[in-house]
């Protein structure tokens, strides 16, 4: 009895064992591209391809490079033109999921149905299908006249149709009980005043991943920023201007630049979707604990 | 207090649904007046403002129709007749452009002139709608709400209008508009040939969906290929991923695993990074000289000149993005499945264990049917984003490697990046609108189909 109890013991250490040498390597290879990703970034030789892995010498002039205000590539600008979008369009996007899902959460009237019908069949289009008509729309309003006018309609296209996306919101408003509202109508409240000061307040966390997301959303998105920015340079966007970099003519000579910049937006990144990812599982186990 | 004012809403819907049929044959004189001229019902019951605004709108369109909107109708049927022309100036000695029509804005201007009918139309329901419901009211000696009244009803019974405005205007302009335009373009000859403003193009009917269907053109066989690679596509990524994501999910969860948090780190941090960073750098890595290569070279396991065209052989090209969504998608499930894998009733793995399973029974017999019952919708939305992974495609590959075969696209091209390369690269809107036409008919089949037995949208106030 003591000796099967022995080697159960030792079978469970060596399946143990051969459990984390197996997740050793494959955590090995999740993080070999993000580690070549910093490793080249520090590289000091220029040039895109090299017959070696690890680079012959390390420098942080890459970085310093980027900021560089002779460059005809201009990190910093990028930035802050992708910033002042992203903070735009997380306000005015936030502001259309939250109405959106709060009408359809809570309010009854004849359309609702099928107004939430409608919104998931258009959701299922490519967005992008309709990125020329948009592209024309826009040049219509004049706002592709001038590169500041250009984010404008940037904001405008990715905010535009952001209350489509109202799903996730809803059901989260879903899980607020209906009793809380009940007792404020009781007290006078009208249901701008439920939404106000009652709903709102409980759904932190999903405002929270809505602002987020939204955000996130100027800083990878590469068709849309391509096709409204076109070849005006000052205005791109970061994901643009990065793709640039590798563009035939300035590879060459951007290519180890490219990696530092990757490295540079991936961080904020990083650090949101990792504050977001915290908010999903509190948003995902409802607003009212009981 | 509560009881009372719900009585006197309960009382003011019931005027107020009164359908516009109903509301128009009903109605007196005035009410039936109002259809012609808005707001008359409203001012003749000295809601003057909410009168004033209605009668504007109505001005409003009608000055629109009369100074434009017509026109742009006439032209949105012919779209356009006048080319543009070279007419040598005398004077100047030189050629000079006339310019014609321009069917892309004369289709673009009829669209938006149909949308703003439609809005007319809808104002011309409420005009009657509010008529006939005033006239009610003033037949049963009540009380006919001041524009203040109105105002604050925007706060209460009407709340779901004044949030939705803005949301829907916004869906209007960048969503529903620019849709009805491209659905529109599939049905007309806009392609590299007829580019405006220096040509025309035309209705063409069905033409260009027949020119995807016909037997033996060079669209044809691009088409069908493509949609096959779609669907393969499709169904690999999502199932690779979902069962490797769900099977690491699980080693990590298991009981003797140490340093879970760690582990889970560490594959968290890969989805952290942006999508296109990540592919741009996949991309180079997987290049005829990128590190991959490299490696194989120092190895000894190909020559030191020799390289394996992991991006540009077409059926390793297929293999490479599929590993390489896997490395993406993998962490994603892994970090959805966890807290659904520990929901898991304990009890059921246990009396497993008393009836002696193994580890690969158990798997298939209490986790996968377990998983597959709770994450289906999950799994519906994967297969659909991966149907439109643009991303993936476009960023690693570019739909390369090219083929004289297809038309303007690569072994690897995707239906959404061949949509891209069609319209972007090469102009042939019409062929793209039509793609597009066909994406989301697959895809809405798919989706209603699956979405409808969903338990959120059949059961979707279980928690209030």
């Amino acid at each position: 009895m003591k000796r099967k109890k022995g080697s159960m013991k030792i079978r469970k250490f060596i399946t143990n064992c051969i459990v984390h040498i197996f997740l050793a390597i494959l955590g090995f290879i999740w993080v070999l591209p993000i580690f070549f990703v910093i490793l080249t970034s520090l590289r000091k030789e220029a040039g895109q391809y090299k017959s070696y892995i690890f680079p012959r010498a390390y420098t942080l002039d890459n970085y310093k490079k980027l900021f560089d205000p002779a460059s005809s590539l201009t990190f910093g600008r990028w930035f802050n033109n992708t910033l002042i979008v992203a903070i735009f369009t997380c306000i005015f996007s936030a502001f259309f999921v939250l109405c959106v899902a709060y009408v359809m959460s809570r309010l009854r009237f004849k359309m609702r149905k099928k107004l939430m019908n409608i919104a998931m069949i258009l959701g299922m289009f490519p967005s992008f299908m309709a990125m020329y008509a948009i592209y024309f729309i826009l040049k219509g309003f004049g706002l592709l006249e001038a590169g500041p006018l250009k984010l404008v309609a940037l904001v405008m296209v990715y905010s535009g149709g952001a209350g489509l996306g109202f799903l996730v919101a809803k059901g989260f408003f879903d899980t607020i009980p209906k009793t809380i509202d009940e007792a404020a109508f009781i007290d006078g409240a009208t249901k701008w005043d439920v939404f106000r000061k009652i709903t709102i307040p409980l759904s932190k966390p999903i405002i929270v991943i809505t602002i987020l997301n939204s955000f996130m959303a100027p800083w990878v998105d590469y068709i849309f920023a391509k096709v409204i920015l076109g070849q005006d340079r000052q205005y791109y966007t970061v994901a643009i201007g990065l793709w640039t970099m590798l563009e035939k003519e300035f590879v060459e000579y951007y290519y180890t630049q490219f990696f530092a910049g990757c490295v540079l937006i991936s961080i904020p990144i990083a650090i949101l979707f990792l504050i977001i990812q915290r908010f999903y599982v509190e948003g995902m186990s409802g607003a009212v604990k009981g | 207090m509560a009881g009372k004012k719900r009585k006197s809403s309960s009382m003011y819907t019931a005027a107020h649904n009164a359908g516009f049929g109903t509301a128009f044959m009903q109605g007196n004189g005035i009410t039936k007046l109002s259809a012609i001229i808005f707001g008359l019902g409203n001012l003749i019951h000295k809601q003057i403002i909410r009168g004033v605004i209605m009668l504007s709108m109505e001005i409003a369109y009608i000055y629109y129709m009369i100074s434009f909107g017509l026109d742009s109708i006439k032209n949105f049927i012919t779209l356009g007749t006048k080319e543009q022309e070279e007419v040598f100036n005398e004077a100047k000695q030189i050629y000079e452009y006339v310019t014609g029509d321009n069917s892309m804005l004369c289709l673009l201007y009829g669209v938006i002139t149909i949308f703003l009918t439609l809005g007319f139309i809808l104002f011309l329901r409420t005009s009657v709608k509010s008529a006939y419901e005033n006239q009610k009211r003033a037949e049963q000696g009540k009380s006919i709400p001041t524009f203040k009244d109105d105002l604050s009803s925007l706060l209460e019974q009407n709340l779901h209008k004044t949030l939705l405005f803005f949301p829907v205007i916004g869906v209007l302009c960048f969503t529903i508009v620019p849709l009805v335009f491209m659905i529109l373009i599939a049905f007309t000859s806009y392609d590299r040939n007829h580019q405006p403003p220096g040509n025309l193009f035309d209705w063409v009917g069905l033409d260009n969906f027949k020119a995807m269907f016909a037997n033996g053109s060079k669209l044809s066989h691009t088409f069908w290929p493509v949609l096959g690679w779609t669907f393969i596509w499709a169904i690999c990524a999502t199932f690779t991923c979902y069962i490797l994501g769900m099977l690491l999910a699980m080693l990590i969860n298991r009981e003797g695993t140490r340093f879970k948090g760690f582990w889970r780190f560490i594959f968290v941090l890969s989805i952290a990074v942006p999508q296109f960073v990540s592919l741009l750098t996949m991309k180079t890595i997987f290049n005829a000289n990128g590190p991959v290569n490299i490696m194989l070279r120092h190895i000894g396991v190909i020559g030191s000149t020799q390289s394996i065209p992991f991006l540009t052989d077409p059926t390793l090209a297929k293999i490479t993005i599929i590993l390489v969504n896997i490395w993406i998608g993998v962490p994603f499930t892994m970090l959805t499945t966890t807290g659904i894998l520990q929901n898991i009733p304990k009890d059921l793995y246990e009396a497993a264990k008393v009836d002696g399973a193994n580890a690969f029974v158990t798997y298939f017999k209490i986790t996968l049917p377990y998983m597959l019952f709770v994450t289906t919708p999950l799994l519906i939305t994967q297969f659909v984003g991966n149907i439109n992974n643009f991303n993936v495609i476009f960023l690693l590959s570019g739909g390369g490697p090219d083929t004289v075969d297809y038309y303007f696209a690569g072994k690897t091209d995707l239906l959404v990046t061949w949509l891209y390369k069609l319209t972007i690269t090469n102009k042939d809107y019409n062929l793209g609108a039509v793609i597009s036409i066909l994406v989301f008919i697959i895809m809405a089949t798919l989706s209603l189909l699956t979405y409808r037995h969903t338990s959120s949208y059949k059961d979707e106030e279980a928690f209030q």
